[in-house]
C-alpha cells in the first residue's frame, strides 16, 4: 500500500490527500460530538463551514483554473439557495426527506447553473478586470430583483410581483411564499453536518476529475496563454463556459445548504461582501489549491467565533490575522525563510529514511 | 534580522491574546468572589446566590450597529439598576454581536447557550430573530425580543418568542386607523425602504388599511438600502401628485433626508412616521426645526412627564451622554419585564433554562407590565404585545401628546 502511495502520480497522491484531510476531520468530529465534546457553538458552524468550503472549491475552479476573477459568486450561491429553499418550502411535507432534499439540491444546482449560461455567455468575452466588473454587477442584479420579489400561491395558481405584497392579489388562504426583502421565512431546517460532508465530497469528486481531465487541461491552457490555446484548436468559448457553469452549480448547491440551515433566508446576505468573502477564502488557500482553500475557508469562518472573547477588538484582530496570513503565505521572503526551516528540519529527518533505502 | 523581527510580532500577538484571555478570566474571578462576598451576606435575606444569565444579541458593528448599540446599553443600564438596587448580582448580561445576520445570530446564540445563558433578551433586527427564534423553539429557551417587530418572528418562535414592540403589521394599521380617525390628510404619498424588512411590513400593512377606511393613496415611492442618501426624487414625486399627508414608514436617518429634500423645494406637507423615526431629534448636524410638527406614532417619548420615563432618560444620559431612543427603551423595559417575574417568585435562578422557559410563558400571558414604553402591557399566547399606541407631535425639539379621537 504504501510504496504504491510512493510510485503513484503526484496529482493523484495530492488528491488522495485532500480526500483524506475531509474524511478525517468528518470521523474526528463526528466521535468528539457522539462523545459530548464538542460544545455547541462548534457544532453550529458546521453547516456553514461545509457551505463556505463548497463555495471556496467552486470559485477557484473559475479563479485558480480558469484564470478569471468573478465577484459574483454569492449571485449563485443566491439563486441557488432561493430555488432549492422555495422547492423544499413546497415539498418538504408531502415527500419524504431523503427525496426532498437531493431534490432541492438539484433544483438549486440546476437553476443557478441556469444563471450561470445566461450571465456566462456575454460576459465571458470579457477578462481580467472588465469580468470582475460585470460579476460584480450581476450579484448585485440578482440581490435587488430578489429583494423586489414577491410569490404566492393560492387556490387560482402562482402569483407574483414585483412592487408589493397587496399588488400579487391573493386570496385570503392564499400563502406567501416569498416576501420581498422579508424573503423566505418560516424554513423548516434540513442541513446536517453528514449532508455538507457528502457534498464536499461530491465537489471534490466532480472538480477534482475535471481539473485533471483532457477538459480541465483545456481550461488550464486557456488561463495560461489564451492566444495560444486558440492556435492549437481549442474553443475558447466552449471551455471558458463549461468552467464558469461547473462553478455555478456548485455555488447553487452551496447556497441550498446554507439555505436549509436557517429558518430564514434573504437576499441581502448573499451581497459583495460574501462574493469578495468567498475569494478571501480562495486567494488565502492559494489560488489553484482545492486543498487550501478548503483549509482556509474552513479556518476563516471559525476563527471570528473564536475571538468572540475579545469583545470589541474581535473585527480588528480578524483583519490583523488576515494580513499576517496573507503575508506569511505569499511573500517571497517568507517563503524562502519558510523553505530554510523546513529544509533545516527535513533534511534532519531525511538522512535515516536515505540510509534505509540505500 | 527578520527572523528576530517577526518572533518578536509573533510573541506579542501570542502575549496580547494571553492577555485578553486573562483579564477576562481574572475579572470574572474576581466577580465571581464578589458575588460570593456580596452573596452570603445576602444569602440568608433573600436566598439567592447565584445570579440569572441574561444573554443579549444584537448588532454592535456593521450597518445596523446603531440599534444595537442602544439595545445594548438600555439592557446594560437595567441590570446595574437592578445589580445596585439589590445589593449583589441578580441578573448577569453577556451581549453578543450578530452584524444583524442569520448565521452569526445563530453562531451567537449558541455561544450564549455554552456559557449558560438561561433568559435570552434580543436579537434586535428582524431577520435574525427569525432564525434564533426558531432555535429557541427547539431548544425551549424563553427569548424576548426589544425590537424585532415583524409578525415572522413570534410565529417562528411557536410559543417561545416574545416582543416588546408592536408588530409591523400592527402599526401599519393603526397609522391608518388614526389618520383616517383624525382626518389628517387627503391625499397621501408613502416613502418607503423597500429593501427593508420593517418599513415593507408597516407599508404592506399600512396600505390595505387605508384602502379599507377610504383614504386616498397618490403616490407610493421606495428606496433601497444602496440609494438611501438622497431621497429628494422620492420627495419631489410626493410633491407632484399633490399629497398633503406624506407617510414615512422609515427610520430617522433616512427620514431626515426626506425633511431635508422636502425643505429645500418648499413643500409642506404633514409628515407621520412610525417608532423608527424615535431618535430624529438627535441627529448630528440636523436642524431639528425642520422636524416641527412632525407626527409619529411611537410608544416611548424621552419627553415624558411620568417618573418611570424621567429616571430612565436621566439615568441614560449620565452613564452614555445620548438621549435614549425607543431602541433603548424597549431594551430596559425587557430586562425589568423579567425582573417582576422574578420578583413575583415565578422564576428563581437555580431553574433550568428550559424550566424558566416554560414558568415565563405562563407568567407573560397572564400578567401586566408597566415601563418607559407603556401602561398596563399585556401579551397574548403568540407572543405579541398589546399596548396603547401613543401619537406624538414635535414641537421646538420635544415631543407633545397628541389629544386625539382614536
Amino acid at each position: 500500500m504504501l510504496s504504491r502511495l510512493k510510485t503513484m502520480k503526484k496529482t493523484t497522491r495530492s488528491n488522495l490527500i485532500t480526500f483524506g484531510i475531509v474524511i478525517v476531520f468528518y470521523l474526528v468530529v463526528q466521535i468528539l460530538s457522539g462523545a459530548g465534546l464538542t460544545t455547541r457553538s462548534f457544532e453550529g458552524q458546521l453547516v456553514p463551514i461545509c457551505a463556505y468550503v463548497v463555495l471556496a472549491i467552486s470559485l477557484n475552479l473559475t479563479v485558480g483554473f480558469l484564470g478569471e476573477l468573478s465577484l459574483g459568486h454569492a449571485g449563485f450561491m443566491s439563486v441557488g439557495a432561493f430555488s432549492g429553499v422555495l422547492l423544499w418550502t413546497l415539498v418538504g411535507d408531502s415527500l419524504p426527506a431523503f427525496v426532498a432534499i437531493p431534490l432541492a439540491f438539484i433544483v438549486g444546482g440546476i437553476v443557478a447553473g441556469i444563471f450561470g449560461v445566461i450571465v456566462g455567455v456575454p460576459v465571458l468575452r470579457l477578462s481580467g478586470d472588465y469580468l470582475a466588473i460585470v460579476t460584480l454587477a450581476f450579484g448585485e442584479i440578482i440581490k435587488n430583483i430578489i429583494n423586489a420579489l414577491y410569490l404566492g400561491v393560492d387556490e387560482n395558481g402562482v402569483h407574483f410581483s414585483l412592487t408589493d405584497a397587496n399588488s400579487m392579489g391573493l386570496s385570503a388562504d392564499g400563502e406567501t411564499l416569498i416576501n420581498g426583502a422579508m424573503g423566505i421565512t418560516g424554513i423548516k431546517k434540513a442541513s446536517t453536518f453528514t449532508i455538507g460532508f457528502v457534498l464536499i465530497l461530491i465537489t471534490l469528486i466532480v472538480i477534482l476529475n475535471l481539473i485533471n481531465s483532457r477538459t480541465g487541461r483545456a481550461i488550464m491552457a486557456i488561463r495560461d496563454n489564451e492566444i495560444a490555446a486558440q492556435s492549437v484548436g481549442i474553443n475558447l468559448t466552449r471551455f471558458k463556459l463549461t468552467a464558469f457553469v461547473v462553478s455555478a452549480v456548485f455555488a447553487g448547491f452551496a447556497g441550498v445548504l446554507y439555505g436549509l440551515n436557517y429558518s430564514s433566508l434573504v437576499a441581502s446576505r448573499f451581497d459583495y461582501n460574501t462574493s469578495i468573502q468567498i475569494l478571501v477564502f480562495v486567494v488565502l488557500g492559494g489560488i489553484g489549491s482545492i486543498r487550501g482553500s478548503i483549509i482556509a475557508a474552513a479556518l476563516l469562518t471559525v476563527l471570528p467565533e473564536v475571538l468572540r472573547g475579545l469583545q470589541d477588538y474581535r473585527m480588528l484582530i480578524y483583519a490583523i490575522v488576515l494580513i499576517v496570513v496573507m503575508i506569511f503565505n505569499q511573500s517571497p521572503q517568507i517563503i524562502a525563510w519558510r523553505k530554510r526551516i523546513i529544509g533545516r528540519f527535513s533534511s534532519k529527518k531525511g538522512e535515516p529514511e536515505k540510509k534505509e533505502v540505500a | 534580522m527578520k527572523k528576530l523581527i517577526s518572533a518578536a510580532l509573533a510573541s506579542a500577538m501570542v502575549l496580547s491574546l494571553a492577555a485578553c484571555g486573562s483579564t477576562g478570566d481574572s475579572s470574572s474571578a474576581a466577580s465571581g468572589t464578589g458575588d460570593s462576598t456580596a452573596a452570603t451576606a445576602e444569602a440568608s435575606a433573600a436566598g439567592e446566590t447565584t445570579p440569572i444569565k441574561l444573554g443579549g444579541i444584537g448588532p454592535v458593528t456593521g450597518a445596523n450597529a446603531q440599534y444595537g448599540t442602544a439595545v445594548k446599553n438600555g439592557e446594560q443600564l437595567a441590570v446595574d439598576e437592578i445589580n445596585a438596587a439589590a445589593g449583589y448580582t441578580v441578573f448577569e448580561l453577556s451581549f453578543e454581536d450578530d452584524e444583524s445576520d442569520s448565521e452569526k445570530a445563530v453562531n451567537a446564540f449558541n455561544k450564549l447557550l455554552d456559557d449558560g445563558m438561561q433568559v435570552l433578551l434580543g436579537p434586535v433586527t428582524s431577520d435574525p430573530s427569525i432564525s434564533v427564534a426558531a432555535e429557541c423553539a427547539s431548544e425551549n429557551i424563553f427569548m424576548l425580543t426589544p425590537s424585532a417587530s415583524s409578525q415572522d418572528v413570534v410565529d417562528s418562535g411557536a410559543g417561545n418568542a416574545f416582543q416588546m414592540c408592536f408588530t409591523d403589521p400592527n402599526q401599519g394599521k393603526t397609522a391608518a386607523d388614526y389618520i383616517a380617525a383624525n382626518s389628517l390628510g387627503t391625499a397621501i404619498g408613502i416613502i418607503y425602504d423597500s429593501s427593508d424588512a420593517y418599513s415593507t411590513g408597516i407599508y404592506t400593512a399600512f396600505q390595505a388599511e387605508a384602502e379599507a377606511k377610504g383614504l386616498e393613496i397618490v403616490q407610493t415611492s421606495s428606496f433601497t438600502a444602496d440609494n438611501n442618501t438622497d431621497l429628494s426624487t422620492q420627495v419631489s414625486q410626493c410633491q407632484q401628485a399633490g399629497a398633503d399627508l406624506v407617510f414615512l414608514p422609515i427610520y430617522y436617518q433616512q427620514a431626515s433626508q426626506v425633511l431635508i429634500a422636502a425643505n429645500n423645494i418648499g413643500y409642506e406637507p404633514a409628515f407621520f412616521g412610525c417608532d423608527g423615526m424615535d431618535g430624529i431629534l438627535s441627529i448630528d448636524g440636523f436642524d431639528t426645526s425642520l422636524a416641527n410638527d412632525l407626527m409619529l406614532l411611537c410608544p416611548f417619548s424621552a419627553y415624558g412627564e411620568d417618573e418611570t420615563t424621567k429616571t430612565f432618560v436621566a439615568a441614560y444620559q449620565a452613564a452614555y451622554t445620548e438621549t435614549p431612543n425607543q431602541f433603548a427603551a424597549d431594551a430596559y423595559d425587557c430586562v425589568y419585564a423579567v425582573y417582576q417575574c422574578l420578583q413575583d417568585g415565578v422564576i428563581t435562578p437555580d431553574m433550568s433554562a428550559e424550566d424558566m422557559c416554560d414558568a415565563l410563558k405562563t407568567a407573560f400571558t397572564s400578567m401586566t407590565f408597566s415601563g418607559t414604553t407603556g401602561e398596563n402591557q399585556t401579551w397574548a399566547a403568540d407572543g405579541t404585545i398589546t399596548k396603547d399606541p401613543k401619537v406624538y407631535q414635535v414641537q421646538d425639539g420635544a415631543y407633545v401628546l397628541m389629544s386625539s379621537k382614536q
